[in-house]
């Protein structure tokens, strides 16, 4: 049985990311982190008539880059596993439908980069498939109609609510040989702690981020200095400081060593994001540029990379629902 | 004298709106239809008569003043056509700004386009 | 995490950053009272025109749904939006911006049931309810 503890599960062939790729727009390039991702879309159409196809467009290309960066054709790719915000995941399966290569489509909100991980890792390591691509995207504008209001509707944004990312990420997940491997993958439950303010987010996906990584050490029996860095995906600012204070009250106190991709890919003050970044593009863009080189520089050696989803409809927020939050640890170890 | 009028209580009732928007948690949505109802009510007890007389654009501007339009509408329809005028007031009274609403709309949404934010 | 939905509740409630009611109260004072003050302008000019009181105020409205259409056209009044808040929610060129902005966003889903079926999708609900209210207020009237 490749699982240890409640719901963590070793991958003991240690599928490696060998390459990665990263597609955002303007604004994250004039964040903190601008020049460390591989395209940026000068237009937020991209060129095409409408918001969804041009994330879509942006999906694809993150796929084509990662291609040749990797040096491989379609038909060396076994799976595809990707998701996105729009309803049906149409982003995804408009994005990828040229490449001829099969599919599979996650929703897991924007926890989708860590569950897209999680299949391609299985995949690989269970000898199903010699290259998985995990992938994913979101985009302010298709998200901004589909969830809240017309771009040019005058409202006004709280202060805990959150910007969400233009952007797009891909990691290819390989048997071969290479230095940055999955070893632990940790898929989380779904936590609803009764948040019901959809601009109130990472109040609402903090608990499952908390459940997913306390649980996480637990299975593996590991200590809170184990890894050099625990990223969280896009709890912004309110959810990063639940989330800290709240593991490290269970023991698990990372001091500085706990960042929020949400708060890294953003300026929050001078970039008008209020609570910070969010959308399944943050944690993957964030991850496929700056996480992974500071893993190939060496400069780190350990990171634990939790992505977290708000898992409401437009639907559920009008019927007066609360928000489900999930989260999934996917553990990136150079070997 | 009524341009003064006109901003302070226009003003005050749009600072009333921000209080709903920062401490509840109310749609704009909700908000505007709360704000049109407050004026048919005020309308049709004769309140916001007084308010529009007193401020002129600062009490019709804001959407309490479109609900106000709404009731002296229905009730001046009323008044000349009896039953019927509960039909044809309310709509006919605000049927200027509505259409222009509708047109405007359409114009926008033909010559242009949501840009990125 | 060892905490009721309740108790978390209150907790994150009371981790998250505040509106700066003063601030957003005072810009949507001076906002909302400047359009409000445009307003009476535009009034005025129309009545020193010789137009009758209700005529004006019509013209008024017309002239005031228009410049928020542009605006909206243009790109700008959610930007303006941003600071105001309610000051530019609450005037008549808020519920125009209401009308305009889903019939400009809805455009890709064509004229009919993009446009034309979206746009009331915002300030639907402002026609719907003014017009029940001032139905139960002819109905008063009616009867007293």
């Amino acid at each position: 049985m490749n699982r240890i503890g409640k719901q963590t599960i070793v991958l003991k062939n240690l599928p490696k990311i060998i390459q990665t790729a990263s597609v955002v727009g303007q604004k994250e390039q004039d964040g903190k982190l601008g020049g460390t991702f591989d395209y940026v879309i000068d237009d937020g159409r991209f060129g095409e008539k409408s918001w969804e196809k041009a994330e879509s467009k942006m999906q694809k290309k993150a796929v084509e880059i990662l291609l040749k960066k990797a040096d491989k054709k379609n038909e060396e790719i076994d799976f595809i596993a990707g998701g996105d915000l729009l309803n049906q995941c149409m982003g995804t399966s408009f994005g990828l439908a040229d490449f001829n290569i099969p599919f599979f489509g996650l929703y897991g909100a924007c926890s989708t980069m860590a569950e897209s991980l999680c299949i391609a890792a299985m995949t690989v390591d269970g000898g199903y498939s010699k290259n998985t691509i995990a992938v994913t995207s979101s985009h302010f504008c298709s998200s901004e109609r589909q969830f809240r209001f017309p771009l040019e509707y005058g409202g006004q944004r709280t202060p805990t609510s959150q910007w969400t990312v233009t952007g797009s990420g891909a990691a290819l997940v390989s048997d071969e040989d290479g230095q940055i491997a999955i070893t632990h993958i940790t898929p989380g439950k779904i936590v609803d702690m009764g948040i019901k303010d959809a601009n109130n987010m990472g109040a609402a996906m903090a608990p499952a981020a908390i459940d997913t990584i306390s649980t996480h050490f637990k299975d593996r029996n590991i200590d809170k200095d184990y890894y050099d860095l625990v990223v969280t995906g896009d709890l912004g600012k309110l959810g990063h400081a639940i989330t800290k204070e709240q593991l490290a009250k269970e023991g698990l106190d990372f001091k500085n060593k706990y960042i929020d991709c949400g708060m890294e890919i953003f300026d929050l003050e001078s970039q008008d994001v209020h609570a910070g970044g969010s959308g399944c593009g943050c944690c993957a863009s964030v991850f496929a540029g700056h996480i992974y080189s500071l893993l190939k520089k060496g400069e780190i050696n350990r990171v634990l990379i939790t992505a977290t989803g708000a898992l409401m409809s437009t639907t559920s927020s009008f019927q007066g629902e609360s928000i489900p939050g999930i989260a999934h640890a996917v553990a990136i170890e150079r070997v | 004298m009524d341009y003064i009028k006109a901003f302070v209580v226009g003003g005050i009732l749009c600072a009333i709106g921000q209080i709903l928007i920062d401490k509840t948690k109310l749609t704009p949505a909700r908000i505007l239809v709360i704000y049109v109802v407050s004026g048919v009510v005020l309308g049709t007890i004769g309140v916001y008569e007084r308010i529009v007389d007193f401020a002129g654009a600062g009490a019709t501007v804001p959407l309490t003043g479109f609900g106000y339009l709404l009731s002296k509408g229905v009730m001046e329809a009323v008044s000349k056509d009896g039953f019927v005028g509960i039909f044809t007031g309310g709509m006919t009274a605000t049927a200027g700004g509505i259409t222009a609403a509708i047109l405007f709309g359409y114009l926008a949404a033909l010559f242009s386009k949501s840009s990125e934010k | 995490m060892k905490m009721t939905k309740k108790q978390y509740q209150q907790y994150a409630e009371s981790k998250a950053d505040k509106s700066k009611l003063w601030l957003d109260m005072f810009n949507a004072f001076w906002i909302g009272g400047l359009i409000c003050m445009i307003g009476q302008f535009f009034l005025n000019t129309y009545m020193n025109l010789n137009f009758d009181k209700e005529i004006a105020g019509t013209l008024t409205s017309i002239t005031l749904v228009f410049a928020s259409a542009l605006l909206t056209g243009l790109n700008v009044y959610d930007n303006i939006a941003k600071k105001a808040g309610a000051g530019t929610l609450v005037p008549i060129t808020g519920f125009a911006n209401a009308v305009v902005s889903p019939a400009m966003e809805f455009k890709n889903e064509g004229y009919v049931m993009g446009v034309a079926a979206n746009i009331f999708k915002i300030a639907g609900p402002v026609i719907t309810y003014g017009i029940i209210a001032s139905v139960l207020s002819g109905i008063i009237y009616l009867f007293l």
